[in-house]
């Protein structure tokens, strides 16, 4: 039988669930509220939430100290780089795991995952020694390099999981219906991954513009992307606020409006399996 | 044409043997089931007639060719599967045409043969629809239609109508048969219902543990099992088996008689026993009886029997249809 659902009961949780939608969004509605205040009005206690004077002096501020489309053209570039190398890797290896297991293809797929248990900073030295001798300290090739190794696990172990999903009967039927291996990737396999596919590369892309301890570790400038643009407005001389908030909105901007035309796929990717 | 023939086939995986030595001649035209057991091995020799898994020793001959070298597409036969294994992402119409559209045919000519197997299986209102549109009983209409449009040597049947409710499959099964009888083509399905197996089949064969036990006709098989696995396989209640004295008594290690070959009868006469419980189904009684040392045994009376548990009985098989068996389970010949 079906669990009866009361309207008393509906409004409760409907209540719940927007109460919890609004704090995790707090925090981002803050800094954007903040970064439309004046630095006294961003330190002010009791702060004032939207009844102050409303300015964007932190914007003008924020892009004539440093080169915002210079950092937003690197968190492209490390981002989107580093997420098509890893799909490239990721897609065969997981193909092959999943049509083609061996007995050490769960070791393997655990090993892999294990090496994300580590702490990052447990190699901040060798790798950083590394690339000082290799040269690839704030270059934007250092950092894909990085964040593609970092990500590369998890993509596998994503589309592994999708691969998984697709029913081995039906490549079977391809075979007998007279697909070469080609068509049947072109035909059958293709159009069933695709939203995998898509999901674990947005997935893959979000991940690597919001990662900060390599970027920032290992770019100063040159390949800087946005997050070492945010941090670089928390300086020795004193925090401000409001500049802060204002270059933290514009380097979430892209990575948000990137997110709210994907959000479906984003929910199915995440759930993939979990609800059939 | 579509005759199939199995040479010394054998299979093994890694160190185990799945299929040890089939031998098996299957004309053009009939209808063949291959039963047993789960983990017997009738998959996988569906498999390997498929060609989805490659012999490790033997001949399959289509046609007198020998094909255990050619591709699965190239052998001429289509295959429906348990799952039905549809194209999620296409259409009704795309999931029959696929294989047409490999092959390469014309346009025009593709439209035409979906058309018909779709119109033949009652199809064409839902020739547009995706797979996940459709029950079951639909879909698996759609992996038949799959199969027929190509028009094969043979149709294979891995076990297509277990995903079914009770009431469907019964109608699916008639609606397999008469596809099969109408475009006369040879086909094989495996199944692990003997009652699939005796409605359906022209000619049965019986696996177990990777060997072909018996290849026979449905009543062949009932009326002659080859061994006591046979014999204790085929039927539903199954046949009772008899060992120790009562079998000496008939020159013989076991002795086997099916339910509705027990005579019950007066006070005296055959086998003591006890009703442990009797079933009453209007048209037939089945009766369990504690027979002591034979112990217990199923007989059935057709029509109404007025017994119950606890009553007395006597049951005395009749001579003439007693199965005798040697200690290495064969039947002995009368």
């Amino acid at each position: 039988m079906a669990r009866k659902v009361t309207s008393r009961r509906l409004m409760v949780s409907t209540a719940a669930a927007w109460l919890f939608g609004f704090l995790i969004f707090l925090p981002i509605l803050w800094m954007v509220l903040t970064s439309f205040k004046t630095e006294l009005e961003a330190f002010a206690m009791p702060p004032t939430f939207l009844l102050f004077h409303w300015t964007t002096e932190n914007y003008a501020t924020v892009q004539s100290r440093s080169d915002y489309v210079h950092h937003a053209l690197n968190s492209i570039m490390v981002a989107g780089g580093s997420t098509l190398i890893a799909m490239l890797i990721a897609v065969p290896a997981a193909w092959s795991m999943a049509f083609a297991p061996t007995k050490r293809t769960k070791d393997i797929l655990l090993w892999m995952l294990s090496t994300k248990m580590m702490p990052p900073v447990g190699v901040l030295v060798p790798i950083y020694l590394i690339y000082r001798d290799f040269g690839l300290l704030d270059t934007r090739a250092g950092l894909i390099l990085i964040l593609c190794l970092g990500n590369l696990p998890i993509v596998i172990w994503m589309l592994f999981t999708y691969f998984k999903e697709i029913p081995k009967d039906i490549l079977e039927a391809a075979r007998m219906d007279g697909a070469t291996i080609g068509r049947e990737l072109v035909y059958v396999l293709a159009p069933m991954a695709v939203p995998g596919l898509a999901s674990t590369l947005l997935l893959n892309f979000i991940l690597a513009w919001n990662e900060a301890f390599w970027t920032l570790n290992l770019s100063t400038l040159d390949a800087a992307p946005l997050t070492v643009f945010i941090a670089s407005y928390s300086s020795p001389e004193g925090l401000f606020w409001a500049k802060l908030s204002a270059a933290s909105t514009l380097a979430i901007a892209p990575i948000i409006i990137l997110g709210w035309f994907t959000q479906r796929q984003l929910v199915r990717g995440l759930t993939f399996g979990a609800v059939k | 044409m579509g005759q199939i023939t199995l040479q010394g086939v054998h299979k093994s995986f890694g160190p185990v043997n799945i299929i040890k030595d089939a031998n098996l001649d299957i004309e053009d035209g009939s209808f063949v089931v291959f039963v047993g057991p789960s983990g017997c091995g009738k998959t996988t020799l569906l498999r390997l007639i498929a060609g989805l898994e490659d012999v490790t020793g033997g001949q399959i001959l289509i046609d007198g060719r020998n094909v255990v070298d050619v591709p699965p597409a190239k052998r001429g036969l289509s295959m429906v599967f348990q799952s039905y294994a549809l194209y999620p992402h296409m259409s009704v119409r795309g999931n029959i045409a696929f294989g047409l559209k490999m092959a390469g045919l014309p346009r025009a000519e593709i439209g035409r043969k979906v058309e018909a197997a779709a119109a033949t299986l009652n199809l064409t209102p839902y020739l547009d629809r995706k797979p996940r549109e459709l029950s079951g009983g639909q879909r698996q209409r759609v992996a038949i239609g799959r199969a027929i449009v190509r028009e094969p040597k043979a149709f294979l049947f891995d076990e297509p109508l277990s995903n079914l409710d009770a009431a469907l499959r019964v109608q699916m099964r008639m609606e397999v048969t008469k596809l099969q009888k109408q475009l006369g083509t040879t086909a094989i399905y495996v199944t692990h219902d003997q009652v699939e197996a005796m409605t359906m089949a022209d000619k049965i064969v019986v696996l177990n543990a990777g060997r072909i036990e018996q290849y026979g006709s449905p009543l062949e098989l009932y009326e002659h099992p080859a061994n006591i696995f046979v014999a204790g396989f085929i039927g539903s209640p199954k046949m009772n088996l008899i060992s120790g004295e009562a079998a000496a008594a008939h020159g013989a290690a076991t002795i086997g008689i099916r339910p509705e070959h027990l005579k019950i009868g007066q006070e005296g006469e055959g086998w003591p026993g006890t009703v442990s419980v009797a079933e009453h189904l209007g048209s037939d009684t089945f009766l369990y009886v504690d027979a002591g040392k034979l112990g217990v045994l199923t007989a059935r009376y057709i029509g109404e029997l007025n017994l119950k548990a606890g009553d007395r009985v006597w049951l005395s098989p009749d001579p003439a249809r007693l199965h005798r068996f040697d200690k290495d389970g064969g039947v002995i010949q009368a």
